[in-house]
C-alpha cells in the first residue's frame, strides 16, 4: 500500500515528533509552573522568550539553531568534542528544531491547566499533613494531567508538520531528516512528482486527523477520571 | 487549650486578637463578614502569617514571633473544614477521607475510619466521587477528612454557609455529636447567630479585627450593648432547660427551667435530657395583668431589669423570671403606655409556636472553662 519511501518518511516523522515531545516536556512543565505560579521581576521577558518561536519565522529559528548547534557553533562544537554528538543534519537535530518550535504551544496548554487548579485544594492538602513536594505529586500534577496530555498531543502534531526550522537546521536528507512535509516539498520540486506529492499529502492528512481524534479521546477520558463532567 | 494572641495588618484592615479557649468543646468565632474571623483560623492553620504574636495549641507553640517559631502548615496537625469543602475532585470519597490519615503518624491515630463513617453517616458514600455528592454530603466528607488527619484542633470556616436551610438542618445534629463525642476542641467561624447559639460552649465576638466580647451564649445574649453586633432581628435569650414530660396527644413537650416550665411543640428529647432553648426577643409579649382565656401556653410572672430604648419604634427589655433572663422586643409606645421601667412586675407571654427546630437543640455537654478576651 505504501512505498518504502513513504514508509521511511512516515516512521521518521513519528520518531522525530515523539522524541521532540519527550525532549521539551520537562522544560515545558518547569516553564509553565514558573509562569503560572511564581512572581518574579523579569517575568514579562521570560514569558516573551518562551513564546518567541511563535513570533519568529521558522527559517530564522532554524538558522539560529544552526549558528548555535552547528559543528562550528559554540554549543555544537562543545557537544561534538565532548560527547561526539552531532546535531546539525541529524534526526536528533530535527527533533530539537521541532521541540523549539512547538515549545510555546506545550507551555501554553500546561500553564492554562495549572492556572485552572484551585490553589485552595493545595492549602487543604497542606492542612491534612502533605509537604510541598507531596502536594505537587498527589494534587497538582494529577489535576494538571489533562493539560499536559493535550499539550503533548498539540506539540506532537505541530512537530509532524514543522518545515522551515527543520530544513534550515538539518537540511532535507532522505532517511535521516526528511520528514513528511519535507518529502512533500521534494516531491513537488521533482518533475512528474505530483502523484507522489498527493499520496504523501493524503498520508499527512490521515495522520493529522487521527492525532486530533486520539487527543480528543484522551482529553475526554482524563476529564472523566478527574471528576469533571463527560462533556 | 488554644492560646492565641496575634496582630496582622492586611492592607487597611488591622487584626489584633487575643483569646484562650478550653481543651474541649466548641468555641464560636462570631462576627459580621469582614470582622476577621477567617483570618484568625487561617493564622492558627498557618495559612496566614501574623506580623507578631503567638499561637499555642495544647501547649505546643505553632507560631511565636518573639522566638521566630513558625511551624509549616503540614506539620501543625490542625484540621480545617473550608466553607466550600475543597474535596479533591480526582480522588474517591474513600481516598479523600484517608488522605490525611495516611500522612499522620500511627501513634497519633485516635480517630479511625469506622468511627467517622458512623459519626457522620457517610459509609454509603465511600465509593463515590466528590462530583456525585450533594452539598451537605460534601461538607460531611470534608469534616471527616479533617478529623481523620488526627488534628489537635478542628477549625471550621462557616461550614454551613454555602448550604440551603434543609441541608443545614441535616448537618447540625452531626456537629452536635462531634462537639460532644470527640476529644478535639473545635473553633467554629460563623456569622449566623442561630448556629452559634445552638452549638457553642463559648463565643468570641469579633468586630473590625478585635475581640468585642467573649463568654457563654447565655452571658452574651443578655448583654444589650452587644445588640448591634449580634443583629437586630436575631436577639433573644438562651435558656438551658431539662426535658420533663411529653404529651403525645397534643404533641407538646414540657421543659423545666429555673423559674418555670415552658411548653414547646414536638418531642424535644428523652425525659431528663438537657435542652437548649432560644427565645427570640420578638416572640415575648408583655402584660401588666395576668391574661385569662388566652391561647398562649407560656405565661411567666417576672420583673423588668432594664429597658433599652432604641432609635425608631422599638425598645428592648431585659426581664427576669426566677433566675432566668428573658429578652423582649416591643414598641416604645407599649413601654410608655404600660409604664414599664426597671423593677416593674410583668407577665411574659411566649407562644409555643415560636419554637421550631432552629430554636431547640441539645445543650452542649461540657461546661465552659475559663476564658479571657481583650480588644
Amino acid at each position: 500500500m505504501l512505498t518504502d519511501f513513504e514508509l521511511q518518511a512516515l516512521w521518521l516523522s513519528l520518531k522525530v515528533a515523539l522524541r521532540s515531545v519527550a525532549l521539551s516536556l520537562p522544560f515545558a512543565l518547569g516553564a509553565a509552573y514558573v509562569l503560572a505560579r511564581i512572581r518574579f521581576p523579569g517575568k514579562v521577558l521570560f514569558d516573551g522568550l518562551v513564546h518567541l518561536p511563535l513570533a519568529l519565522p521558522p527559517v530564522l529559528v532554524g538558522y539560529l539553531l544552526l549558528l548555535t548547534f552547528g559543528i562550528r557553533g559554540p554549543l555544537g562544537g562543545w557537544l561534538f568534542e565532548t560527547f561526539g554528538l552531532r546535531l546539525a543534519f541529524t534526526s536528533l537535530g530535527a527533533s530539537i528544531a521541532t521541540a523549539v518550535m512547538s515549545f510555546p504551544l506545550m507551555v501554553r496548554s500546561i500553564r492554562l491547566s495549572i492556572e485552572s487548579i484551585d490553589s485552595g485544594l493545595e492549602s487543604a492538602a497542606a492542612t491534612l499533613g502533605a509537604s510541598p513536594l507531596d502536594r505537587f505529586f498527589t494534587i497538582t500534577l494529577p489535576l494538571m494531567l489533562p493539560g499536559v496530555l493535550s499539550g503533548c498531543v498539540v506539540a506532537f502534531a505541530a512537530s509532524l508538520g514543522e518545515f522551515g526550522a527543520v530544513i534550515t537546521f538539518v537540511s532535507n536528507i532522505p532517511g535521516e531528516t526528511q520528514t513528511l512535509p519535507l518529502a512533500i516539498y521534494s516531491a513537488v520540486q521533482t518533475p512528474d512528482g505530483d502523484a507522489a506529492a498527493a499520496r504523501l499529502a493524503a498520508l499527512s492528512l490521515v495522520l493529522a486527523l487521527s492525532g486530533l481524534m486520539v487527543s480528543e479521546i484522551i482529553a475526554r477520558r482524563a476529564r472523566m477520571m478527574l471528576g469533571g463532567g463527560p462533556e | 487549650m488554644i492560646d492565641l494572641s496575634i496582630r496582622k495588618q492586611l492592607g487597611e484592615f488591622g487584626l489584633d486578637v487575643s483569646f484562650s479557649v478550653p481543651e474541649q468543646g466548641l468555641t464560636a468565632l462570631f462576627g459580621r463578614s469582614g470582622a476577621g474571623k477567617t483570618s484568625v483560623i487561617a493564622a492558627i492553620a498557618g495559612l496566614l502569617r501574623p506580623d507578631e504574636g503567638h499561637i499555642r495549641v495544647s501547649g505546643r507553640t505553632l507560631f511565636d514571633s518573639a522566638s521566630g517559631e513558625d511551624v509549616p502548615v503540614h506539620r501543625r496537625r490542625v484540621g480545617y473544614v473550608f466553607q466550600e469543602g475543597r474535596l479533591f475532585p480526582h480522588l474517591s470519597v474513600r481516598d479523600n477521607l484517608l488522605y490525611g490519615q495516611r500522612r499522620s503518624p500511627v501513634v497519633n491515630r485516635r480517630i479511625d475510619l469506622d468511627e467517622i463513617l458512623e459519626l457522620l453517616g457517610i459509609a454509603a458514600l465511600l465509593g463515590r466521587r466528590p462530583r456525585d455528592l450533594s452539598g451537605g454530603e460534601k461538607q460531611r466528607v470534608a469534616i471527616g477528612r479533617a478529623l481523620l488527619a488526627q488534628p489537635e484542633v478542628l477549625l471550621m470556616d462557616e461550614p454551613l454557609a454555602s448550604l440551603d436551610a434543609p441541608r443545614k438542618r441535616e448537618i447540625l445534629p452531626y456537629l452536635e455529636r462531634l462537639r460532644d463525642e470527640l476529644r478535639v476542641p473545635i473553633v467554629y467561624v460563623s456569622h449566623a447567630i442561630e448556629e452559634v447559639v445552638r452549638l457553642a460552649n463559648l463565643v468570641v465576638v469579633l468586630d473590625s479585627g478585635r475581640v468585642a466580647a467573649a463568654g457563654t451564649p447565655e452571658e452574651l445574649g443578655e448583654r444589650l450593648d452587644l445588640r448591634p453586633l449580634l443583629g437586630e432581628f436575631e436577639s433573644g435569650a438562651v435558656i438551658d432547660a431539662s426535658m420533663e414530660a411529653y404529651d403525645a396527644v397534643f404533641d407538646l413537650s414540657t421543659l423545666a427551667f429555673d423559674g418555670g416550665r415552658l411548653r414547646v411543640p414536638g418531642n424535644a428529647g428523652v425525659i431528663g435530657a438537657k435542652v437548649r432553648v432560644r427565645v427570640r426577643a420578638r416572640d415575648v409579649s408583655l402584660a401588666t395583668q395576668k391574661p385569662v382565656d388566652i391561647s398562649v401556653q407560656n405565661i411567666f410572672e417576672g420583673s423588668v431589669e432594664q429597658v433599652a430604648e432604641e432609635p425608631g419604634a422599638y425598645a428592648e427589655l431585659k426581664l427576669r423570671v426566677g433566675n432566668t433572663r428573658f429578652l423582649s422586643r416591643v414598641t416604645r409606645e407599649s413601654v410608655s403606655r404600660l409604664g414599664l421601667r426597671t423593677g416593674s412586675r410583668v407577665f411574659l407571654l411566649v407562644k409555643s409556636v415560636s419554637f421550631d427546630r432552629e430554636t431547640l437543640s441539645a445543650a452542649p455537654g461540657i461546661a465552659s472553662a475559663g476564658q479571657r478576651g481583650h480588644g
